[in-house]
C-alpha cells in the first residue's frame, strides 16, 4: 500500500473539490460580498453606479411597502404553522394506527409535494373562483355566504396558507411518521395501565417524544413562508391591495420590474437578517419548553 | 381526508378537457369532452420545446450534482488534506444562508458572464449542491477503507476507485440524491424567470406560469388549464413509478 507515490495523493484531494472551491467563490462568496458593497449603491444594470450611502437602509424604514410584506409573511407564518402542526401530525397519528390502505393514503397525501407549486397554484385559483369556484358553491349550497378567498385583502394570505398547508401536508406527515415510529411502545403501555386517556398519551408522551420534529416543521416552514414566491404571483400579483405581496415577490419586483438592483439587494439582506433572527429565537423558545 | 387531496386533480384533468363555456359549472364530470384546449395551447405556446429544454436542464444538473457531489463527498470522507474541515464548515455555512441575499447579485454574474437566453444560465449555477456532497460525504464515509486500499494497490485511480469501485455500494444515496435534484430543478421557477426571457429556452414551468399570468391564454381558463396539467404530468408519471423512491428520498432530505 506504501508503494502508491505519497506526493500524488496529495494533490488529488484538491482537485477532487476544486469544483466546490470554483462554485463558493462565483455563486457564494463573491454575491455576498457584492451584495454588501450593492446596499450603498444606486444601480440600474444599464447606467454606471451611484454612491448612494445609506440612503437605501433609510428609504427601507420609510417603505411601506417593504413593512407591508414583512407584516404579511408574518402573518402567513402565524396561520400556516399551526394549521400545518396540526394537520400533518394528525394524519400521522391516523397513519401510525392500524388501518388499511396505509401505504395508499400516504401516495395520495404525497402527490402535492411533488407537484410543481405552479400547478398547485393554478389549480388552487380556480377552487377559490368568487362564482364559479367549487369552494364557494359548496360553502353556499350549505347555506353559507361566498368567501372572497382571493378577491378580500383580510383572506387573499390565510388562502395562500391553507393551500401551502395543504402542498407541504404530505412530506411534514411522513417526517412525524418517522418521529412517532421511534417512540418506544412500553411508554403507551405504562401510562395505560396508569389510566391515561388518549389526549393525555398524545399531549403528555407523543408531543414530548417529537419535539425535535416538530421544530424541524417550523423552521422548514419559516423558511418556506419567507421563501414565497410563485403563489403570490400567479394567483393574485400580490394583490389585492398588495395584501398578499411576499418579501421574494417584493424584492422580485424591485429588482426586475423598477431595476432597483441596489435597493432590492438591501431588501434581500433584510430579510435574511430577519429569518436568522427569527429561526434563533424560535430554536431558543423550543428548545427551552422541554 | 383523502378526497380533499385527490380532487383538485380530478377537476383540473377534468376542466381542461370540457369546452370552455361549461368549465364554471363543473363540479365533477363534464357533460361533453373537447381536446380544443389542448390543441388551443400549442397553437399559442412552444409547450413541446420547452418540454424538451426542462429535460436537457433536469437532466444535465442532475448528472452533474451527481458527479460533482461524488467526487466532492468522497475528498471529504475519505481522504486527508489541509482544509478539509475547513470546506466542511463552508458548505454547511453556505446551506445556512438565506438565498434572498445571492439572489440579485447572481443574476449580475449572469448578465456580465453573457449567460441572460442561455443553458449555461439555468445549468451552472446548481451542478454543485451542498445536500448532495454532503449526503454522498455520509454514505462514503461508511464504505469500508479495505475495499479503497485494495483497489490503489490494483493500481485503480482515484476517479475509477470513485465511480467503479465505490459506487454499486452506495446506490441508495444516488437514487435519493437523483431524484431530489431531478425534482427541484424540474419545478424551479424563479430563477428561469430571472434569467431567460427568450421563449425557446424556457423551462416548461416557467413557459406555463408567463401563460398563465401573462394573458396570453386570453382569459381562457381550459387552455391555461391544460397548460398546468401537461407540466403535472411528467412528474406524476415518474411518481407512479418510483413512488417508494420519491418518499424515502424527501424524508431524508427532511432529516438531515
Amino acid at each position: 500500500m506504501q508503494v502508491r507515490p505519497k506526493k500524488k495523493r496529495s494533490i488529488l484531494p484538491y482537485l477532487l473539490v476544486s469544483p466546490y472551491m470554483l462554485f463558493f467563490l462565483v455563486f457564494v462568496a463573491f454575491p455576498v460580498l457584492f451584495s454588501f458593497f450593492l446596499t450603498f449603491h444606486k444601480w440600474n444594470i444599464i447606467s454606471p453606479m451611484e454612491y448612494s450611502g445609506m440612503d437605501n437602509y433609510t428609504r427601507m424604514f420609510n417603505d411601506r411597502l417593504f413593512w407591508k410584506s414583512l407584516r404579511n409573511t408574518l402573518w402567513f407564518l402565524v396561520i400556516h404553522i399551526p394549521l400545518q402542526i396540526i394537520f400533518a401530525l394528525g394524519l400521522a397519528v391516523f397513519l401510525n394506527s392500524k388501518i388499511k390502505f396505509k401505504g395508499l393514503f400516504r401516495s395520495v397525501f404525497f402527490l402535492p409535494v411533488i407537484v410543481s407549486g405552479v400547478v398547485v397554484t393554478i389549480m388552487w385559483q380556480q377552487l377559490y373562483g368568487f362564482n364559479g369556484g367549487v369552494i364557494n358553491q359548496l360553502l353556499n349550497s350549505i347555506g353559507l355566504g361566498r368567501v372572497g378567498w382571493l378577491t378580500n385583502p383580510a383572506m387573499s394570505m390565510p388562502s395562500i396558507a391553507i393551500m401551502a398547508t395543504w402542498k407541504n401536508v404530505g412530506l411534514y406527515i411522513i417526517l412525524f411518521l418517522v418521529g412517532l415510529q421511534a417512540v418506544p411502545e412500553h411508554y403507551y403501555e405504562a401510562a395505560e395501565i396508569d389510566g391515561a386517556s388518549s389526549w393525555q398519551k398524545l399531549w403528555y408522551i407523543t408531543i414530548p417524544a417529537i419535539n425535535p420534529t416538530i421544530f424541524m416543521v417550523i423552521i422548514l416552514s419559516t423558511i418556506g413562508g419567507f421563501s414565497l414566491f410563485i403563489e403570490p404571483y400567479v394567483m393574485t400579483g400580490g394583490g389585492p391591495l398588495n395584501s398578499s405581496l411576499s418579501s421574494v415577490l417584493y424584492i422580485y419586483k424591485q429588482a426586475f420590474e423598477f431595476y432597483h438592483m441596489g435597493y432590492a439587494a438591501t431588501l434581500g439582506f433584510a430579510f435574511a437578517f430577519i429569518i436568522l433572527i427569527i429561526i434563533v429565537i424560535q430554536k431558543k423558545y423550543i428548545e427551552k419548553k422541554y | 381526508m383523502a378526497i380533499t387531496f385527490l380532487y383538485p386533480f380530478f377537476w383540473m384533468i377534468m376542466a381542461s378537457l370540457t369546452p370552455e363555456k361549461l368549465i364554471g359549472s363543473l363540479t365533477f364530470i363534464p357533460d361533453s369532452f373537447t381536446f380544443n384546449n389542448y390543441l388551443a395551447m400549442f397553437g399559442k405556446i412552444p409547450i413541446g420545446r420547452a418540454l424538451l429544454n426542462s429535460m436537457f436542464v433536469s437532466s444535465v444538473i442532475t448528472l452533474g450534482v451527481i458527479l460533482i457531489g461524488a467526487m466532492v463527498g468522497y475528498a471529504l470522507a475519505k481522504t486527508r488534506f489541509m482544509g478539509r474541515n475547513f470546506i466542511f464548515y463552508l458548505i454547511i455555512f453556505t446551506m445556512t444562508l438565506p438565498f434572498q441575499i445571492t439572489l440579485i447579485p447572481n443574476y449580475i454574474t449572469i448578465v456580465k458572464l453573457g449567460w441572460v437566453d442561455q443553458y449555461t444560465a439555468l445549468i451552472i449555477p446548481f451542478l454543485v449542491n451542498n445536500f448532495a456532497i454532503l449526503m454522498f460525504r455520509q454514505s462514503f464515509m461508511s464504505v469500508p477503507q479495505a475495499l479503497i486500499d485494495a483497489a490503489r494497490i490494483d493500481g485503480c485511480s482515484e476517479l475509477r476507485i470513485i465511480f467503479q469501485v465505490l459506487f454499486p455500494s452506495i446506490i441508495p444515496t444516488i437514487v435519493t440524491v437523483g431524484i431530489l435534484t431531478f425534482m427541484t430543478t424540474w419545478n424551479e421557477v424563479l430563477w428561469p424567470l430571472i434569467v431567460v426571457r427568450d421563449e425557446m429556452v424556457m423551462t416548461m414551468p416557467q413557459l406555463v406560469t408567463l401563460f398563465s399570468v401573462g394573458g396570453r391564454a386570453d382569459a381562457q381558463l381550459g387552455v391555461k388549464l391544460a397548460s398546468a396539467v401537461l407540466l403535472a404530468l411528467p412528474i406524476m408519471i415518474a411518481y407512479s413509478f418510483f413512488q417508494k423512491y420519491f418518499i424515502q428520498s424527501m424524508a431524508s432530505s427532511g432529516i438531515k
